[in-house]
C-alpha cells in the first residue's frame, strides 16, 4: 500500500482523539544540536480543520488493526473499516518532513493493539527513540500508552515523550464494561497512577538538582548527572460524552477525581460522533456538541475559578447542564442571593464567580482598585461582556437594580445555544497562558 | 542607522526616526526629550518613510543621541547612562519597556506619540504603573497584543517549500504577509527551531535568510520569489482531509483561529471549501447507515497472531 493511502486511513482512524495540546514541555531548542526541533512554552497550532480543531501535532495511528473490541471505536475488532500500518521509518519520515514544512509541533502516535499490549507499546516507544536518538528532533512528542503494557516499557515512553496519556473512555466503570469489554478500568487508572509517581519523581529530582547546583560537589567527582526526564508535559486523557448514559454530575465528578488523585494535566471531552460502519447499540445522531462545550467550561470553572464540581451541576436538573447558557451564568442565575457583587470590595474568589469575567479581568481589576475606584467605564477599557457584567456587579456609579429578581434574570439572559466550542479548549473563560487562545 | 533626528521650535519638537521600527532612535530621542522636561503635547513624532511623503518636511536637524546599551534590559533601568544625569533618573518597569520594543513594530502610526506619553505620564504619575485600566496602558496593551499575536500567527502559518541548492544541499523558503512589521524580529524563532536547516523567510516588508550558521537581513520579497508547491505536499494535504470529522463542521471557529487573510498562502486552505461542502452529506450517511454485520477477521484474545498488515 502506498504511503499516501495509509496515511488517509491512519490519520482518519486518529481523529476520534480530541488532545491537540503541544505545551507543557521544558523549553528547548537546536541550537547546537544534530538535528531541528523546540518547544517554548506554549505550543503552536499550525492549522485549522473546518471542524474549528487545531491541528499542532501530526496526531496518527501506528496501526489501526486491532485486537478490541470497543463498541464505540472506528477501528473495533469487528469493524469492517480498511485497515493499514505504518513502518517505524515510516513515522519518523513523515513526522520529519512536515515538521520541516513547519507545519506541525510534533507528533501525537496512537495506536491499535496488535499481537500484544507489550508488542504494539514497543513499537510506539520505538518511533519515538528513533526520533530522538537517531535524529535529535528536540519537537514535541505525545504518546499514548497502553495501560496493560509492562511497566518497563511506560517508563521508556516517559523518557521520550513530552506528554502521555491513557483514555479513560468512559466516565463510569459500569459503562466502560459495557462497551469496552476488553479494557479494564481499573488497570487503566493503575496505570495513571504509576505515570503520576513518576512524573511527580522527575520532577522532584530535577527541582533537587537545581537546589544543588550552588553546592560544591565532591573532590575527584564527575559532573552530575542530568535529572532523569519523564513526561514534562505530563499526562491527559480522554472520556467519550454521549455514547453511554452517564450524566454530566457523574462525568464532573470523574474528573474531579482524576484531577485529584492522578494530577492530570487535562481532561478531554470527545462528543460521541458517527462514524462509519458503526455498531448497532450505540446512538447514532449527530454528536452532542454544545454538552461537551458546556463540560469544558465546567471544567474550566473546576480548575480556574475556584468552583467544585458539585455546585456546577444542580441536583434538581436531572444531573444535567444547561445546553442555554454557560455553566458560570446558570450558577450565577440561582444564586441571586450571592449578587451583586461589588468590584471595589469583593474578595478575589468572589470576582471569580462573576458572569463574564475572566481571571485576567478579575487580576487588572484587583491591581487597579489600589490606585482607583472602579467605575462602569472602566469595564469598557477591559473589553469584558458588558451585558453579562453588568446585572451582577456595582461599582461606583452603576447598580444592578431590580433585574437581579431571579425571574426576570432567566428571562434576561434566554437566548438560543449558540456554541463555540474548540478542540480541547473552551471559547470562555480563559485560563492564565492558555496557549489555545492563540494556537 | 538608528539614528533619529529633532528640529524644535518653541512650540513643538518634530523627531524623525529612522525607519518605520527604529526603537532604539525612539528611546534616544524619549530620553533626551524626557530629560529636557518636553510634554507629550509639544511632541510630533515621524518616521523616514512618512518624512518622504511630506512635501513640507523640514530638513534634517541634529542627529540624536547613540543608540542605549541593553542596560535597560535590567530591571527598572534608568533610561541610559551616558545621557547627563537628571535630578532624578526615570525609571519605568521592565515590563513596560519589553512591550513598547514589540509595540514599535505595530503598523499604527501613533504608536510613538502614544509611548512617549506613557513614558512622561509614568515619570511624573507615581500611580499609573499601579494602574492597569489607564486608557493609555489599556491601548499600549492592545497593540502589544495585536503584535504578539501576528508574531504567533507568523510562527504558525509559515510555510516551507523544499529547493534544491547546487551544493546538493535544501533551501526551505516561505512566502508570508504579516500584519505588522515582524519579520526581523520573530527570525530568531525560526533560528532556534530549524537550526540545522537552510532557510529564507520572504515577506513584502523584508526577507529573513538563515544559511545554516546566522541570520542574514534582506530586502523586500514578491510571492513569485517564493517556490511553487511541490510533489511532497501532497502528503501534507492528505493529511487535513483526512484528520477532518464531517460530523463536527465548525466553519466559524475555524476562522476566528486561521483569519481567512491567511488562506491564500495556506496550502491546506484550497480543500476548505470543498470539505466543508460535503461534510454535512457525509455525516448524514453515517447516520442513517445502518449497522453492519462485523467481520471479525483478527482471532479473539491476546496472544495470537494479527491478521498479516496490508502492504
Amino acid at each position: 500500500m502506498i504511503l499516501d493511502a495509509k496515511l488517509a486511513i491512519l490519520a482518519d482512524a486518529a481523529k476520534y482523539d480530541a488532545s491537540c495540546a503541544s505545551s507543557g514541555a521544558a523549553p528547548r531548542n537546536s541550537v547546537g544540536g544534530r538535528g531541528i526541533g523546540s518547544t517554548e512554552g506554549s505550543g503552536i497550532c499550525h492549522s485549522y480543520a473546518p471542524d474549528g480543531r487545531c491541528i499542532s501535532l501530526l496526531k496518527i495511528l501506528l496501526t489501526n488493526f486491532c485486537l478490541y473490541d470497543c463498541l464505540y471505536c472506528v477501528n473495533r475488532v469487528s469493524s469492517n473499516v480498511q485497515r493499514a500500518r505504518f513502518t517505524v521509518q515510516e513515522v519518523v519520515n513523515l513526522t520529519l518532513d512536515f515538521y520541516r514544512r513547519n507545519c506541525i509541533e510534533g507528533l501525537f502516535l496512537s495506536s491499535g493493539i496488535i499481537q500484544s499490549p507489550d508488542y504494539t507499546m514497543e513499537l510506539v516507544v520505538e518511533v519515538a527513540r528513533v526520533l530522538r536518538e537517531e535524529h535529535d528532533f528536540r519537537g514535541y512528542i505525545h504518546l499514548k500508552t497502553i495501560p496493560d503494557a509492562s511497566p518497563e516499557l511506560m517508563q521508556r515512553a516517559g523518557c521520550y515523550a513530552d506528554r502521555l496519556s491513557i483514555n479513560v473512555e468512559l466516565p463510569t466503570p459500569q459503562g466502560l464494561a459495557a462497551l469496552a469489554p476488553e479494557k479494564d478500568g481499573a488497570a487503566i487508572r493503575r496505570s495513571m497512577a504509576r505515570m503520576a509517581g513518576h512524573i511527580a519523581d522527575a520532577r522532584q529530582s530535577r527541582r533537587e538538582q537545581q537546589g544543588a547546583a550552588q553546592v560544591v560537589s565532591l573532590p575527584g567527582s564527575t559532573r552530575r548527572a542530568a535529572a532523569p526526564h519523564f513526561a514534562p508535559g505530563g499526562q491527559s486523557t480522554q472520556m467519550i460524552v454521549g455514547a453511554d448514559a452517564a450524566d454530566d454530575r457523574t462525568i464532573l465528578a470523574t474528573s474531579a477525581q482524576l484531577y485529584g488523585g492522578f494530577r492530570l494535566r487535562r481532561v478531554y471531552y470527545s462528543a460521541f460522533s458517527p462514524i462509519p460502519d458503526a455498531s448497532r447499540a450505540l446512538p447514532l445522531a449527530a454528536p452532542p456538541m454544545v454538552r461537551e462545550h458546556r463540560l469544558y467550561q465546567a471544567d474550566w470553572l473546576m480548575r480556574f475559578y475556584g468552583f467544585a464540581h458539585e455546585e456546577i451541576v444542580p441536583a434538581r436538573q436531572g444531573g444535567m447542564l444547561s445546553l442555554d447558557m454557560d455553566p458560570k451564568l446558570a450558577w450565577a442565575i440561582a444564586h441571586p442571593e450571592r449578587f451583586p457583587v461589588n468590584l471595589n470590595t469583593a474578595p478575589r474568589e468572589m470576582l471569580l464567580r462573576v458572569p463574564g469575567l475572566g481571571v485576567g479581568s478579575v487580576d487588572r481589576l484587583l491591581a487597579s482598585r489600589r490606585v482607583r475606584r472602579v467605575r462602569h467605564a472602566d469595564l469598557s477599557g477591559l473589553r469584558v461582556p458588558l451585558k453579562k457584567v453588568l446585572p451582577f456587579v456595582e461599582t461606583v456609579d452603576h447598580r444592578p437594580g431590580r433585574l437581579l429578581d431571579s425571574g426576570h434574570l432567566q428571562a434576561f439572559f434566554a437566548t438560543p445555544a449558540r456554541p463555540v466550542p474548540l478542540a480541547g479548549a473552551p471559547a470562555a473563560p480563559a485560563p492564565p497562558v492558555q496557549a489555545s487562545l492563540f494556537g | 542607522m538608528d539614528d533619529a533626528t529633532t528640529t524644535a521650535t518653541d512650540a513643538v519638537t518634530t523627531v524623525t526616526l529612522g525607519h518605520a521600527t527604529d526603537w532604539a532612535g525612539f528611546r534616544a530621542a524619549a530620553r533626551t526629550l524626557l530629560q529636557g522636561g518636553r510634554p507629550p503635547q509639544q511632541v510630533q513624532w515621524f518616521t523616514a518613510a512618512d518624512a518622504a511623503g511630506d512635501l513640507f518636511a523640514e530638513g534634517s536637524g541634529e542627529a540624536g543621541p547613540a543608540a542605549a546599551d541593553d542596560a535597560a534590559r535590567a530591571p527598572g533601568a534608568s533610561f541610559s547612562p551616558d545621557a547627563p544625569p537628571p535630578a532624578s533618573p526615570p525609571r519605568v518597569p521592565r515590563e513596560f519597556l519589553q512591550r513598547c520594543e514589540r509595540v514599535v513594530l505595530h503598523r499604527d502610526p501613533g504608536r510613538f506619540a502614544l509611548m512617549y506619553r506613557l513614558l512622561w505620564r509614568l515619570a511624573h504619575e507615581p500611580g499609573l504603573r499601579h494602574d492597569p485600566l489607564d486608557p493609555d496602558r489599556l491601548r499600549l496593551q492592545h497593540l502589544d497584543r495585536a503584535v504578539k499575536r501576528d508574531m504567533h500567527k507568523m510562527r504558525a502559518f509559515v510555510r516551507f517549500r523544499p529547493v534544491p541548492e547546487p551544493d546538493g544541499g535544501t533551501l526551505h523558503i516561505a512566502w508570508f504577509e504579516p500584519d505588522h512589521w515582524i519579520t526581523e524580529a520573530n527570525a530568531p524563532f525560526f533560528a532556534r527551531r530549524f537550526t540545522q536547516m537552510r532557510w529564507a523567510i520572504l515577506t513584502p516588508d523584508a526577507s529573513v535568510h538563515w544559511d545554516g550558521q546566522r541570520l542574514h537581513q534582506g530586502p523586500a520579497a514578491q510571492r513569485s520569489d517564493a517556490p511553487p508547491p511541490d510533489a511532497g505536499e501532497a502528503l501534507w494535504l492528505t493529511y487535513y482531509r483526512n484528520i477532518f470529522n464531517p460530523a463536527r463542521l465548525k466553519l466559524d471557529m475555524m476562522r476566528k483561529e486561521m483569519p481567512t487573510r491567511y488562506w491564500k498562502n495556506l496550502p491546506e486552505a484550497t480543500l476548505i471549501g470543498e470539505l466543508a461542502q460535503t461534510a454535512q452529506a457525509r455525516s448524514t450517511r453515517m447516520v442513517e447507515a445502518p449497522g453492519t454485520v462485523p467481520r471479525r477477521r483478527i482471532a479473539a484474545g491476546p496472544g495470537r497472531a494479527a491478521a498479516r498488515p496490508a502492504e
